[in-house]
């Protein structure tokens, strides 16, 4: 029946996240695991958030001016809409998506490989609880670098901006930097900020969820990685629309 | 000593396992044998405590697993070792640092000794030259052997050894069986051994339990399992022409 088919996973997540959120039995090992976790999931995701935030600032720099601008409208819309784009909601949001999709298949498919490979089972024959050494170095590890990554994003996309402005002309640098302090208010950085915690949080913790339920061969291990993937995306786009609201009445 | 009482197990409506009443003794490689989908898996997996047993008891020199706390039951566990079929080494990390795992999680050594016993552990399965490489880097036999290092790293009571020879050619396997004998007789372990391969049966059974359809239909010795006169233990036993031969020859 509807509810109840939700309803068994719900509580099955929330069994494994208070599995996970016990303490480590060596902290040196959570450690370890949390600074590799940092380095796998935070520092090799940095050159393509730079990558796809420096061009979507570029794109959406020259759409606004192509589309938007007119003379009768200020010179400065074009930096400006830029800014206010990439601050709340493409460097957050939209990067965390896109995010969910090389970070959580790659947390899905990790666990989910650990498991048919009886790597989970050996870990608890051996008195560790997995879920705790496995699960929770990726989601603080995540949680640390996803604000790195959403400032990364931020700056590399005002500087595709800039790239339209000094290597296509579009718009002239000082209009662009007229526009990006226009009316400038600090706490759409830190609404950014705010939300890649609770996304980040998102995509490790389901990713991981998925992955840890794995029963079978390589085909569930794919399939697992699909459906995290698919379920990250949409807690990310509802969780948005209910962060977006709360933190603009703050 | 691992004492099985009556012990059940079923999934759903299906009985896997009938009430199997036998003992482990110490010192010994006890091991089980049967055919695919006899229960012999489920057995293992319940002794260990993967899978809760639906009713029964299992005691550990005398201290019932089934029954006792999570802490008791994870104290217990430090005192098990086990290889799995797929060996289960954690591909993340190299030879070396699998065998250094349960010390690095339990003991309470300074890290030139913890690295001095992993050493020895390599050196007693002949692996010491692939110390530094990954588990992806060395062949089935040699991961098998790094399994077996990494179980007795920590000088387990108990041994278990799930399908051990799988996989693997008949030469490597009577090293994998030499060494897992040589290590009960050293130390004195509880070995409990999943088999279908019958030179493991007749080269190290010092105690068999043969599982047939979840329950145990014939215990006994190497020497008595040829001239035994349980029909299904032989249909089993004799399945190959060559093994007929040999007994023709007797």
């Amino acid at each position: 029946m509807f509810p109840f088919n939700y309803l068994q996973p719900l509580g099955q997540y929330l069994i494994l996240m208070g599995r996970t959120f016990s303490r480590p039995e060596r902290m040196r090992m959570f450690l370890k695991q949390y600074i590799r976790e940092m380095q796998v999931l935070g520092t090799d995701s940095i050159a393509i958030v730079l990558l796809i935030s420096f061009f979507i600032g570029a794109v959406i720099c020259i759409q606004i001016k192509l589309n938007i601008q007119s003379p009768w409208m200020p010179g400065w819309t074009s930096g400006y809409v830029t800014r206010e784009i990439m601050l709340l909601e493409f460097s957050s949001s939209i990067m965390c998506l896109i995010l969910s999709g090389k970070v959580g298949s790659n947390i899905a498919s990790e666990i989910g490989t650990m498991r048919v490979t009886q790597q989970i089972d050996a870990l608890e024959i051996m008195g560790v609880n997995p879920a705790s050494y496995v699960i929770l170095p990726k989601i603080v590890g995540l949680i640390t670098m996803m604000p790195i990554l959403v400032t990364f994003a931020t700056v590399s996309g005002i500087l595709g901006a800039y790239a339209t402005s000094y290597l296509l002309g579009i718009i002239t640098p000082a209009d662009l930097t007229e526009g990006l302090q226009h009316d400038f208010e600090p706490w759409f950085f830190w609404m950014g900020v705010v939300k890649s915690f609770f996304f980040a949080f998102i995509i490790s913790s389901v990713s991981s969820y998925y992955g840890y339920r794995v029963e079978g061969g390589s085909q569930e291990v794919g399939k697992a990685s699909t459906d995290a993937v698919v379920a990250c995306s949409m807690l990310i786009l509802f969780s948005d629309v209910f962060l977006t609201q709360l933190l603009s009445d703050l | 000593m691992i004492e099985l009482r009556n012990l059940h197990k079923s999934f759903g409506d299906k009985e896997v396992l009938r009430g199997i009443s036998t003992t482990l003794e110490p010192g010994k490689c006890n091991l089980i044998i049967g055919q695919s989908g006899s229960g012999k898996t489920v057995l293992m997996k319940n002794i260990v405590g993967l899978f809760t047993p639906t009713s029964g008891e299992i005691l550990y020199d005398g201290r019932d697993f089934v029954r006792m706390s999570k802490r008791e039951r994870a104290q217990l566990r430090r005192e098990m070792g086990m290889i799995f079929q797929s060996a289960a080494l954690f591909d993340s990390l190299s030879v070396l640092e699998n065998v250094m795992f349960p010390l690095d999680m339990f003991s309470t050594d300074n890290y030139k000794d913890r690295v001095r016993r992993a050493m020895y552990c390599l050196e007693r399965v002949n692996l010491k030259e692939a110390a530094q490489k990954f588990p992806g880097e060395i062949s089935g036999g040699m991961q098998k052997r790094a399994a077996i290092a990494r179980a007795i790293a920590l000088n387990p009571t108990y041994l278990f050894c799930d399908e051990p020879n799988s996989g693997l050619d008949p030469k490597t396997s009577l090293v994998i069986d030499e060494l897992i004998y040589g290590i009960t007789q050293e130390f004195g372990t509880t070995t409990v051994m999943n088999t279908h391969d019958m030179n493991s049966v007749m080269g190290i059974g010092q105690h068999i339990i043969y599982i047939h359809k979840g329950e145990a239909a014939w215990e006994g010795t190497k020497d008595e399992v040829m001239n035994s006169d349980n029909e299904r233990l032989n249909s089993f036993i004799f399945a190959s022409d060559l093994f007929k031969k040999i007994r023709d020859n007797q």
